[in-house]
């Protein structure tokens, strides 16, 4: 059965989405979706790392966005510049280096669409192994920094003050941002990533009254697009990336409809 | 010793300072067990930061803190709450640590606000969610309680019953309290030490010490000091509605 790369795409694709469901809900909480894409147009650099050194993608692009993470968390230390300033310079000096390696690698064949906007057929045995180890050990970590990392997202001084340690939470979740991105790289794309974590998430926010129910929504909208959207990948031979997230914004706009409803009701 | 296994918090010299300019220099005390210390200054005199201080937010710090309790309940005074989190208030209540929920009832109850206990945070009226924030410091019966001028916005009957709460909390618990307050009425009826800031410990001691302290009469004007004074003899004479006071 796993020999059907559909199968395997659609095993991929919900391992990813229960990952980017929670991950997503303090992308959105803490303001860091540029912060993601920063990291996320970093693993191109990682992308081309791996295949310099023939080295396993996910492991490569892993460590090129964490050190990427601990870049910007220097600049932001040492430097009078905004965060959004300095999030744009790291984003794209690094997509633009990684774009200026490949054209040195002239004896690879390199399938660009598929880096920038996933591809199903691209996933193998070997990714499913790293989505479904690295994924649920990426959740349990979250579960165990969950009151730190909560606490100092409604109030860093509160929790500060509490003995919560939120700094500590905050490095080891930039680590988790950059694990997700590892790991789903080559179904998503990167130019997509972002969006996988935002839109679920943005749809759950609209339904959802407490914190604990917008994680639960966002992992289900997560995976409603990855099926909607690899079955529409499959039929209209898309890109697997953007009809995913396709799916995910047909998804946002659905839940906009329910709270028009239940402001109606409510009147 | 045991005076020295009362001690939860202590300040030797404490000091902080952002970029060049300090906010608060040279500030020594130290919080006991069922003792409320209150802080005491106009604006911009350090007194929040003292307390930042005390509960180890700042870290590059002058001088010395020795903090010997995690179980902290703090009340801060300008809380900024990004209100696209769907924050009910029975969720900001196990915000740091987790609770019963007779436990969450209980304080809720304390405070009176025990019917918000669903509501979403973002649509509470300042004096409800001051009271939210009371009730979530109280409900994890903390050691430490620092109260950033816990009552602002609170109704007038609200602020007195408020008072009142704390200071049973501090008896049950028998917890130590850092408090911040403008209202020197509460500060002198409740208070066992006071320390008067303006950028640095201007004076200290017990509330009826600062009241006769002539820097603090320069600092808050001789009203004030009358304000305070009154509590020391406040039977030996009435104040008439046309403002005159006769005695005894």
């Amino acid at each position: 059965m796993l020999d059907d790369f559909f199968i395997r795409a659609l095993i991929a694709g919900i391992g990813i989405a229960i990952v980017t469901g929670p991950l997503g809900c303090f992308v959105i909480w803490r303001r860091l979706s540029y912060f993601g894409d920063t990291l996320a147009h970093s693993a191109l650099l990682g992308v081309t790392l791996a295949y310099t050194l023939e080295f396993n993608i996910a492991f490569s692009v892993f460590i090129i966005s964490s050190l990427i993470a601990l870049i910007l968390i220097q600049l932001q230390k040492r430097t009078n510049l905004p965060g959004d300033a300095l999030l744009g310079l790291l984003a794209h000096s690094s997509l633009a280096v990684g774009l200026v390696v490949i054209g040195f690698l002239t004896f690879i064949r390199f399938d660009l669409m598929g880096l920038l906007f996933g591809d199903i057929l691209a996933v193998t045995l070997d990714d499913l192994l790293i989505i479904w180890i690295g994924g649920p050990l990426i959740l349990l970590i979250l579960k165990l920094i969950w009151k730190p990392l909560f606490a100092s997202t409604v109030n860093y001084e509160l929790a500060e003050a509490e003995g919560l340690n939120p700094d500590r939470a905050k490095a080891i979740f930039t680590v988790l941002m950059a694990g997700i991105i590892a790991i789903s790289i080559k179904m998503v794309g990167l130019l997509l990533i972002t969006g996988m974590l935002i839109i679920p998430a943005a749809m759950a926010r609209n339904i959802s009254t407490s914190p604990q129910s917008m994680v639960i929504y966002s992992i289900l909208g997560g995976l409603l697009s990855v099926i909607l959207g690899l079955f529409t990948s499959l039929e209209f031979n898309t890109s697997s990336g953007p009809s995913i997230i396709a799916a995910s914004l047909f998804l946002f706009i659905l839940s906009l409809l329910n709270i028009k409803q239940s402001i109606k009701l409510k009147n | 010793m045991t005076s020295n296994q009362n001690i939860l918090v202590k300040l030797n010299q404490a000091g902080f300072r952002l970029k060049k300019k300090w906010l608060v220099k040279g500030v020594s005390l130290q919080i006991e067990k069922g003792k409320i210390v209150t802080l005491i200054g106009p604006n911009g005199s350090g007194k929040t930061t003292t307390a930042k201080i005390a509960l180890g937010i700042y870290k590059k710090i002058d001088g010395e803190v020795e903090k010997y309790t995690n179980k902290v309940g703090y009340v801060p005074q300008k809380i900024s709450i990004d209100w696209t989190l769907p924050l009910r208030v029975k969720d900001f209540m196990v915000l740091t640590e987790n609770l019963k929920d007779e436990d969450i009832n209980e304080a809720l109850s304390l405070t009176g606000v025990i019917q918000l206990k669903n509501k979403n945070l973002g649509d509470l009226s300042g004096g409800e969610f001051q009271r939210v924030l009371i009730a979530r410091a109280i409900s994890k019966k903390p050691d430490l309680l620092v109260l950033d001028e816990p009552v602002q916005g609170v109704d007038f009957t609200g602020e007195i019953a408020l008072y009142k709460l704390i200071k049973k909390i501090t008896d049950e618990l028998n917890c130590g309290i850092l408090l911040i307050s403008h209202d020197l009425h509460t500060v002198m009826s409740a208070t066992d030490h006071v320390v008067c800031l303006n950028g640095h410990v201007c004076c200290s001691g017990s509330p009826m010490d600062v009241a006769r302290n002539n820097e603090y009469k320069a600092l808050f004007g001789e009203q004030a000091s009358q304000i305070l004074s009154r509590y020391e003899h406040r039977h030996d004479h009435i104040h008439t509605s046309e403002g005159e006071i006769k005695k005894n």
